[in-house]
């Protein structure tokens, strides 16, 4: 049934802190249509505000609030979303406020990551900006008593056709939130040709904010009373504490308690490590305090894990049986019948996905409940991984999502968040801001897996490619929750590895065994990093042996236009990012597209000088495609990456200058990886600690990079990450062209300097 | 009690004089326009100003400071007026953010000595400012447009 709920916003309120006596009409559409009871709407939603749906609310003053849901990282999600139901509501943007959404499970996922907010919102959102149109054109053609086709939504207003008579969103609101929602079957979306906002390079809700520095992060957060922990962790995954003393600390002015986090039995989920907490009445005394612990751990069977041999152990790996994830025709008569073998191993190693902010998060846990505020990807997860430890009911739990200073996939993981509750409840309910510090960022990373990989090819007298094989291992992220957990998942192999594009009779794809020592993680494109770089650099290397050009070699190896159907060649689970093959199928044209649009913009097969070259990569991942040329200069054993051009289609496109500032960001990234990024571990623990010892791109670091958007779908796919995967080929593939080495094993600060 | 001149104001805190300048704008005066980074002046995140010269307000302490006029994102300019911030917003230079009040404190301290800086220029004085999210190609473009408005002004 779908049925207006007049509710008492304290209800709607209980959890958020608001204190408001005023009565809100509210209806909730979801998918199927049906109305929800309740409305959990934010604060930053005024009282007099009426609820169209869970995501839209307009007060009698005509000002539109819209719920964002997912976390914003930088990709402009609080802008995109917000653009499609703007335009889908006729709303005015000025007129528009972005309110964050709390921890709700009626939202839908609000996992921020995944390159999924639009992809998998940008229908919904249409529905509910259309949803609310359609009660306020309802609402003004029964004021005026005239029959609703007659009336339609324009810039904030209703329109009476036949008399350009017109009521405003705000003169309506009230009769048009007491009409039943309508059903999904009956909503009329707009067309494409219609579009104010979608398509449009809309500037970010939260511009202004930023370059006045006037924001709320995770760090900025600020209670009444609030404490500054600054927490020492066992430096090996699985150790735990031998000994504390805590004397020299104590004395620290400004040091009010030492506290402790026990650990937790493996495997590591999202589990707070076990810890020494100082806290103190500022962040500065809090870490002093901790500097003067003295401590002692026991590592546990971890503490021998050493990043230098386990790379060997995953070359072994490499060697031994493995299992068949992919397979077609047969590879080992091809290889017996070719006798032109190429072959060669491709390395990367652990890195840290090195936020600029790092992970923060402030709580309070008292007898009324717990309340978290914390830049978190995953409220959901937050709020649950909290439930589970602190033995409290989920809906006890109230989330808030602050802005996030960048996050790449560490924030999707809310160990941090568990460490503010444990220690608020320790203290008796006082707020505590738990900061992370750079160093713990570093060495208390879910790491990007290091991995290995081996490629086999067989050529003919022709330079054609008639068999691969493809080797890959690396630990899996699902070992953060099953210790059994020793090969590539499916879903970690659908990352751009058993997907390999290429069209050949014969091809094995295998995957092979590797244990994990340290916490595993999501990193922005995570192991599409590595099948993007070792596949696309066995292309140079197949064109180099063939003596071919390396663009030829690519577009022959992706082969005729057509949509892959990898069930015929024995996948048996192919992820393909959550989205049905039928609406985002393996599309070789969308590839090719992308490689000639790449290599048109680079001048591809124009003359260098003899120190320079280019290299090209193409990569789909988060069903979106990406072709990366890039142009180096390699002398007296330095590169230097002069020029980057990049085309990506990733469908249906919100916000072109966000897209396009993703993009640059991700080469950015991807060059980060390719140039220099290498986390190190001995004796079970990160040796890394800072930005000196592992760096990041700088802007003196930074080429020229020219974005171009193609659209080969009128659905969107994904943006913030499928930039990353193609990067750092086009770079080891350019230094080979430039007269340099062949860089198999990244990063190339360890064979050049960058 | 230490005395500090920040934004034109005169505060007046009982804190350690060692404490780096960024510590006490946080936690104690409540001015989080500026951002913890690194703690090793590594990153630039924290950067103020320090009688017009950036500085890392992370690594400098307080001690340093007395006597002298300390000016943060909040006192750049009353409503984002600086020729900076509005070339940011022109050329809509954050994704994040969160490293942003650095990298224009970083470029209005640049423009402050060198009107009319080079591309090399440029790259030397921001090296020091890190943005994970990549915006560095805007950072460039959106710098040569602040010196635009600057000469317009």
């Amino acid at each position: 049934m779908e049925t207006i709920s007049q509710v008492n916003r304290r209800q709607f309120l209980q959890f958020t802190g608001l204190v408001s006596g005023g009565i809100m009409l509210g209806a909730s559409l979801n998918v199927s249509g049906q109305a929800n009871k309740l409305i959990d709407v934010p604060p930053g939603t005024p009282s007099e505000a009426l609820a169209f749906n869970l995501f839209v609310q307009i007060s009698p003053d005509g000002q539109v609030y819209i719920v964002v849901h997912r976390s914003e990282m930088g990709q402009g999600i609080r802008t995109g979303l917000p653009q499609v139901v703007a335009d889908e509501l006729e709303a005015d943007w000025q007129r528009i406020t972005v309110v964050q959404g709390l921890a709700n499970n009626k939202y839908g996922s609000q996992n921020t990551d995944g390159s999924n907010s639009i992809r998998d919102f940008y229908s919904k959102m249409r529905e509910m900006g259309a949803a609310a149109r359609a009660m306020l054109v309802q609402a003004a053609a029964n004021q005026w008593q005239v029959p609703v086709q007659e009336c339609f939504a324009n810039q904030h207003k209703i329109i009476h056709k036949p008399t350009g008579k017109n009521l405003g969103f705000g003169d309506v609101a009230v009769a048009a939130a007491l009409l039943p929602v309508p059903k999904l079957a009956e909503l009329t979306l707009k067309s494409s040709d219609d579009f104010k906002y979608i398509g449009k390079p809309v500037p970010v809700v939260d511009l202004q904010n930023f370059v006045t520095g006037d924001t709320e992060f995770g760090i900025d957060v600020d209670l009444p009373g609030m404490v500054y922990a600054s927490i020492q962790r066992c430096p090996v995954v699985g150790g735990h504490l031998k000994t504390l003393d805590s004397k020299a600390t104590k004395a620290v002015k400004g040091v009010l308690a030492v506290l402790t986090i026990e650990p937790t039995p493996l495997p590591a989920a999202f589990n707070a490590l076990p810890g020494v907490a100082v806290i103190a009445d500022n962040t500065w005394a809090a870490n002093q305090g901790r500097e003067k612990l003295k401590l002692e751990w026991d590592a546990g069977a971890n503490g021998t894990h050493d990043s230098d041999e386990y790379m060997e152990t995953l070359k072994k790996s490499l060697q031994s049986d493995g299992r068949v994830v992919r397979s077609k025709g047969d590879v080992d008569r091809a290889f017996d019948a070719h006798t032109h073998h190429v072959s060669a191993q491709y390395t990367v190693p652990y890195l840290a996905h090195a936020p600029m902010e790092p992970t923060i998060a402030t709580a309070v846990v008292n007898e009324q409940g717990i309340e978290i505020w914390t830049c978190t990807q995953n409220p959901q997860a937050t709020r649950d991984a909290v439930a589970a430890k602190l033995e409290v009911a989920p809906e006890k739990i109230v989330v808030h999502v602050t802005l996030l200073g960048g996050a790449f996939g560490r924030k999707s993981k809310p160990d941090y968040a568990v460490e503010a509750a444990l220690l608020s409840k320790q203290l008796g309910g006082k707020p505590v801001k738990v900061t992370w510090t750079r160093e713990d960022d570093i060495q208390f990373d879910f790491y990007h897996a290091i991995s290995a990989q081996q490629y086999k090819a067989a050529l003919n007298e022709n330079g054609k490619v008639i068999a691969l094989e493809g080797r890959t291992a690396f630990p899996s992220i699902s070992s953060n929750w099953s210790l059994d957990a020793n090969f590539a998942s499916d879903g970690e192999v659908s990352l751009g590895f058993v997907d390999m594009p290429f069209e050949l009779d014969n091809l094995r794809l295998q995957t092979h065994r590797a244990d994990t020592h340290i916490r595993i993680g999501w990193m922005r494109s995570v192991s599409n990093i590595q099948h993007g770089f070792a596949i696309n650099s066995f292309v140079g290397e197949l064109a180099q042996a063939a003596g071919r050009d390396s663009r030829e070699m690519l577009l022959e190896l992706l082969g005729s236009e057509r949509m892959i159907d990898l069930s015929q060649s024995g996948v048996k689970k192919y992820g393909n990012y959550g989205e049905p093959i039928e609406k985002h199928p393996l599309d070789i044209s969308r590839f090719r597209a992308a490689v000639v649009a790449v290599t048109d913009s680079a001048g591809w097969g124009s003359k260098t000088t003899a120190d320079e070259g280019w290299g090209l990569a193409v990569h789909r991942s988060f069903v979106s495609y990406v072709a990366i040329a890039t142009r180096v200069k390699v002398s007296k054993g330095k590169v230097e990456v002069k020029e980057v051009h990049c085309v990506a289609d990733c469908g249906l496109v919100v916000n072109p200058d966000r897209v396009e500032a993703q993009m640059e960001g991700a080469v950015i990234f991807g060059l980060s990886i390719a140039l220099m990024g290498e986390i190190k571990v001995k004796n079970g623990a990160v040796v890394n600690s800072n930005f000196h010892d592992y760096p990041v791109l700088r802007i003196n670091q930074t080429p020229a990079i020219t974005v171009t958007l193609l659209q080969g779908s009128e659905i969107p796919g994904g943006v913030g990450e499928p930039g990353v995967p193609p990067v750092a080929a086009s770079v080891t593939n350019a230094i080979v062209a430039a007269g340099g080495p062949r860089i198999r094993d990244l990063p190339i600060s360890g064979h050049l300097l960058v | 009690m230490m005395k500090l001149n920040i934004n034109g104001e005169i505060h007046s805190l009982d804190a350690d004089p060692e404490m780096p300048i960024l510590w006490a704008l946080r936690d104690i005066l409540k001015l989080k326009g500026s951002k913890f980074g690194c703690g090793k002046g590594l990153c630039g995140a924290c950067t103020i100003h320090l009688n017009g010269q950036a500085i890392r307000s992370c690594v400098t302490p307080l001690a340093a400071a007395e006597g002298s006029e300390l000016t943060t994102i909040e006192g750049l300019s009353a409503d984002g007026s600086h020729p900076v911030q509005q070339a940011w917003l022109e050329h809509n230079v954050p994704q994040c953010g969160y490293c942003q009040s650095g990298q224009i404190m970083s470029a209005s301290a640049l423009l402050a000595y060198n009107a009319a800086p080079s591309d090399t220029d440029i790259d030397t004085a921001m090296a020091g400012n890190i943005c994970r999210c990549g915006t560095y190609p805007r950072i460039r473009s959106a710098i040569k447009r602040a010196v635009e408005i600057q000469e317009a002004k």
